[in-house]
């Protein structure tokens, strides 16, 4: 599997995606600043967590708009794989490429904090490396981290089955209490009508080692090695 | 150019008889823009001229030290060609006015002091004070230094990791916000601010300069009268952006040979910077001063010369290499300026257009900063607490459950939760144990930091509380198996001009000078925050120690909570008894009163040592200092920490509030599954150590066959300042 990870000015966790894909797959993926020319042939390309450009206007506003996303587009369209993580989910809402936005976090304040994620579909390159109903553990790292989408969408995401993760209890069960920062039913990931894009706030990247505290985020990167190769 | 009347020079902070020795340097009146640096170069802030004669008995040397204090970060030698670059600063004044950007730029400032010197930042850390909680300011202060302390590093991605927080009404109208940053270097790529090469450019880079923060330094530099509020315009904004992109930009350039010097732009801003590095080389320097970036029109030499503006760096580079460099700054869209060169004149030149505005000589104002032998008065010996004035507890867990859900000894997740405290996938130790670690790129070893210091030890024995300030750290260091190297320290008095203050200054330098040299752990970096009072009231003397330590195999990393049940509890070290000015007194019994518990630096020394063969040896399951709030405490946090319960044996001599709550120093509590073998090490070591108990079910329990549940424990421990902040929600929003 060949990624291009891209940086933006103010990505700042590109080397901790860089560290559980190099884990995953056994050598270092492409990392691709906003400004380079080309664009490598990849299968898949991963918008890291950060504060691209700040957040100046909203946050993922600027990388959206930036030539580098035109590109990312193309790709997508073609097929090739699309990873957003945190800040990276913001920029694909941003971009269109996923529905909805990513609202301040409930509690208005920054949120950082291991939690349980259900898988709420396998069917998926990245939710591959896991089970249907299986509950991980994973940080996560933001302030503008509450999905929001209107019912129409909402109904859509279910029906299609593209809510790959929701916040949930250490048992699998959903409630309030689990959900760090006010997202609508529980939603911590999503994937594209097409099933070949993934958003999510939390930070499976940080939870692929023992010494992490957790390695329940390796299944996300051992899956989508094993499904793109 | 306006004429100097005294008040001009009053507003400016200095006194009558340090203008006459500016008139004798220069040889004649100073012109406004002169005046303006001198008045920050002496100012107490940038010269320590009331606390220089104290800070030069502090150890600063040692084995591993590479570069002590002087630069703008300490350097330690971490081995396998790798260096430690850290340091420790306040940002007190500002943050107390305006908490969200003070604190938020005093994050930004001490990153930039430290990868100033070619280091990537790895972990920051802070320690902060704030008055009563009940105070009607306490809560929109602590929101918005947290806010902003966290707004800053999770932009910049460095990972906040470590600190501590005390409340206490001293601090009611002088909070205190340190904050300290830990880098990482190859040994042989340190870079240093001495400025040489006749003719070499002078290089601004960063972002623009504006009105923000003029005279910043001289406001750090006096205490709050009743206008405190009016200072406001002083207080810079931090744009975090920014110096995440200076950062890159400036480890970019690091990587070739370009850089003769460079140093961050700080307080007292383009002055300073360019004042030191020229100071240090030995060199003179030229200033155009009109063709600094500029964010506002019509600045005039004074305010770029005294504008502290955040994010910006001034650096010396070859001759040839101006191209190379300006295309890495434009990469990352920052400004790139040559302002200026070197001289061999001695002078510091600055022109405006092509007009001369200001002509200074650099050594003479360097070495005619002030420096002050202050009167000083030592703290009179406290009271001893009389042997039968010490309650006893008729009901210990109903008692460690109050002091458990108190504001000192309360959780702190609602603070570290705002940090993102996990970023760059390194941290293997989180907030809230003994020292956080993080991992370093071998993988195979870690650097461990903590800040410490107990400011009502301080108050009444400075010599005491500036060992035991020394010793925690230390304890810390080791509780997590690490190797303790070296400290910074951050300074944080009264008003020295008063002698019973100085007094405090003195006490507690020289308790610390004498734990640093003991324990062998060098001072190597540091800062001074002086006349931290308001309307007469001065805060707790709060000397804070940073220290750091290396972790050699993070495989032996003992866990801070109990971690598996049916393991011995081991209490090393002496336990007298010492309740005085203990938590137990002030928050169960409302006393502050008695004695600091001695520190007994030889035991400190030994019983550290020994803990630390015991984690390598791969004895030891988890590991606790005991400090604040004594042994009870630190069990109740190891057992809420791994969501396990304990059995603890208080049959006679043990059944005492003085053995359960004292806070007797140079103690742990060991946990391990091979009793025999550390009794018996410790025995050879001539330690005292015993076994106290056994891990194991959902509760505390003990030998009366009393219990409290961890579940009625972490109630209150958990969400106190949850609760707290909630109380008044239109505060507790930043």
């Amino acid at each position: 599997m060949q990624t291009a990870v891209i940086r933006f000015p103010g990505t700042n966790r590109e080397k901790d995606v860089v560290m559980a894909l190099e884990h995953a797959t056994g050598h270092a993926p492409r990392v691709i600043w906003h400004k380079d020319a080309s664009f490598p042939d990849v299968d898949l390309i991963v918008l890291p967590g950060g504060f691209s450009y700040g957040d100046h206007l909203r946050a993922g506003a600027m990388a959206a708009h930036s030539p580098v996303m035109k590109e990312v587009v193309r790709q997508a369209e073609k097929g090739v794989a699309v990873l957003g993580i945190c800040n990276g989910f913001q920029i694909l809402t941003e971009a269109g490429l996923l529905p909805g936005a990513l609202l301040r976090n409930a509690g208005l304040k920054f949120v950082c904090r291991d939690v349980c994620l259900r898988i709420e579909t396998a069917e998926s390159p990245f939710t591959t490396g896991y089970q249907n109903g299986q509950v991980i553990q994973v940080p996560v790292a933001h302030h503008d981290g509450c999905y929001y989408a209107d019912d129409e969408e909402l109904k859509r995401l279910r029906d299609e089955e593209r809510i790959a993760f929701r916040y949930c209890s250490a048992q699998g069960g959903q409630d309030n209490r689990s959900n760090p920062n006010g997202s609508r039913d529980e939603i911590a990931g999503i994937l594209s009508a097409s099933r070949r894009i993934l958003g999510l706030m939390p930070h499976p990247e940080n939870a692929t080692e023992p010494l992490q505290g957790s390695t329940d985020g390796s299944g996300l990167f051992d899956g989508l090695t094993r499904a793109l190769n | 150019m306006s004429t100097i009347t005294p008040e001009i020079i009053a507003e400016h902070g200095l006194a009558p008889e340090e203008y006459d020795r500016v008139k004798e340097i220069m040889g004649r009146e100073p012109n406004l823009v002169e005046l303006g640096i001198f008045s920050v170069m002496w100012s107490e802030h940038c010269s320590y001229k009331s606390s220089k004669k104290w800070l030069k008995t502090l150890p600063t040397s040692g084995q591993h030290v590479i570069q002590g204090p002087g630069e703008n970060a300490g350097v330690i030698d971490l081995g396998e060609g790798q260096a430690a670059v850290f340091k420790i600063e306040s940002h007190n004044h500002p943050s107390f006015i305006e908490p969200y950007q003070g604190a938020a730029t005093g994050v930004g400032g001490i990153l930039r002091d430290v990868f100033t010197m070619g280091a990537r930042p790895i972990m920051n850390l802070n320690a902060l004070r704030f008055g009563d909680p009940e105070h009607p300011k306490t809560r929109h202060l602590l929101a918005g230094v947290v806010a902003g302390i966290g707004g800053y590093g999770n932009c910049v991605g460095i990972p906040t990791v470590g600190g501590e927080i005390n409340f206490h009404p001293a601090y009611n109208g002088n909070i205190l916000v340190n904050a300290m940053t830990v880098g990482l270097a190859p040994r042989d790529r340190i870079f240093y601010s001495a400025a040489a090469g006749a003719g070499n450019p002078v290089v601004y880079v960063g972002s623009k300069t504006g009105r923000d923060g003029i005279h910043g330094a001289t406001m750090a530099s006096a205490e709050f009268g009743e206008d405190s509020e009016e200072k406001r315009p002083t207080v810079q904004v931090g744009d975090p952006f920014t110096e995440k992109l200076l950062i890159e930009a400036c480890l970019e350039l690091m990587a070739t040979e370009a850089i003769v010097a460079i140093q961050d732009m700080g307080a007292a801003g383009l002055t300073s910077s360019s004042f030191e590095m020229a100071s240090k080389g030995g060199v003179g320097v030229a200033l155009d001063l009109d063709r600094v970036p500029m964010r506002e029109e019509g600045m005039t030499p004074y305010e770029l010369m005294l504008s502290e503006s955040q994010e910006r760096m001034l650096m010396v580079l070859k001759p040839g290499h101006e191209d190379e460099a300006r295309r890495i700054f434009e990469k990352w869209d920052l400004d790139f300026a040559v302002i200026g060169h070197l001289t061999d004149s001695g002078r510091m030149e600055l022109r405006w257009h092509g007009e001369t505005v200001g002509d200074l000589p650099i050594d003479p104002l360097a070495e005619a900063a002030p420096e002050y032998d202050r009167p000083h008065q030592p703290t009179p010996a406290p009271q001893p607490l009389g042997v039968n004035d010490i309650p006893d507890s008729q009901d210990p867990l109903q008692d460690l459950k109050k002091l458990m859900s108190t504001a000192d000894l309360c959780s702190r997740r609602w603070v570290w939760e705002q940090y993102d405290h996990l970023i760059n996938g390194d941290t293997i130790r989180r907030p809230g144990g003994d020292a956080a670690v993080v991992r370093l790129p071998d993988g195979r070893r870690g650097l461990a930091a903590t800040t410490d210091c107990t400011p009502r030890y301080c108050q009444v024995d400075p010599q005491e509380g500036g060992k035991q300030a020394v010793a925690e750290s230390w304890r810390n260091l080791c509780a997590v198996g690490a190797h303790p190297m070296a400290v910074t320290n951050n300074l944080n008095f009264g008003n020295p001009e008063r002698p019973e203050i100085m007094g405090q200054i003195v006490g507690c330098i020289q308790g610390m000078g004498e734990a640093c040299s003991t324990l062998e752990y060098p001072v190597i970096s540091g800062n001074v925050s002086l006349y931290n009072e308001t309307g007469g009231q001065p805060i707790l003397p709060t000397p804070v120690i940073g220290g750091v330590g290396l972790v050699d195999d993070l495989e032996e990393l003992p866990s801070a909570g109990l971690p598996a049940a049916d393991l011995d509890i081991i209490l090393v070290g002496e336990t007298r008894g010492h309740l005085g000015q203990s938590l137990y007194l002030r928050d169960l019994h409302g006393r502050e009163e008695g004695p600091a518990p001695p520190v007994d630096l030889e035991a400190e020394k030994r019983n550290g040592r020994f803990i630390l063969q015991q984690i390598e040896a791969g004895r030891v399951a988890a590991c606790h200092d005991v400090s604040d709030g004594g042994l009870l405490v630190a069990l109740a946090e190891m057992a809420l920490a791994g969501n396990l319960g304990l059995f603890l044996d208080t049959t006679e001599p043990r059944a005492t509030a003085a053995w359960l709550f004292a806070e007797d120093q140079a103690r742990y509590v060991v946990i391990t599954s091979d009793k025999e073998t550390v009794l018996e090490a410790a025995g050879k070591a001539g330690i005292k150590a015993e076994v106290i108990g056994r891990t194991g079910g959902d509760s505390l329990k003990l030998s009366t066959g009393q219990h409290i549940s961890l579940d009625e424990l972490r109630e209150g421990h958990e969400n106190w300042l949850d609760r707290y902040m909630a109380e008044n929600p239109a505060d507790s929003v930043a």
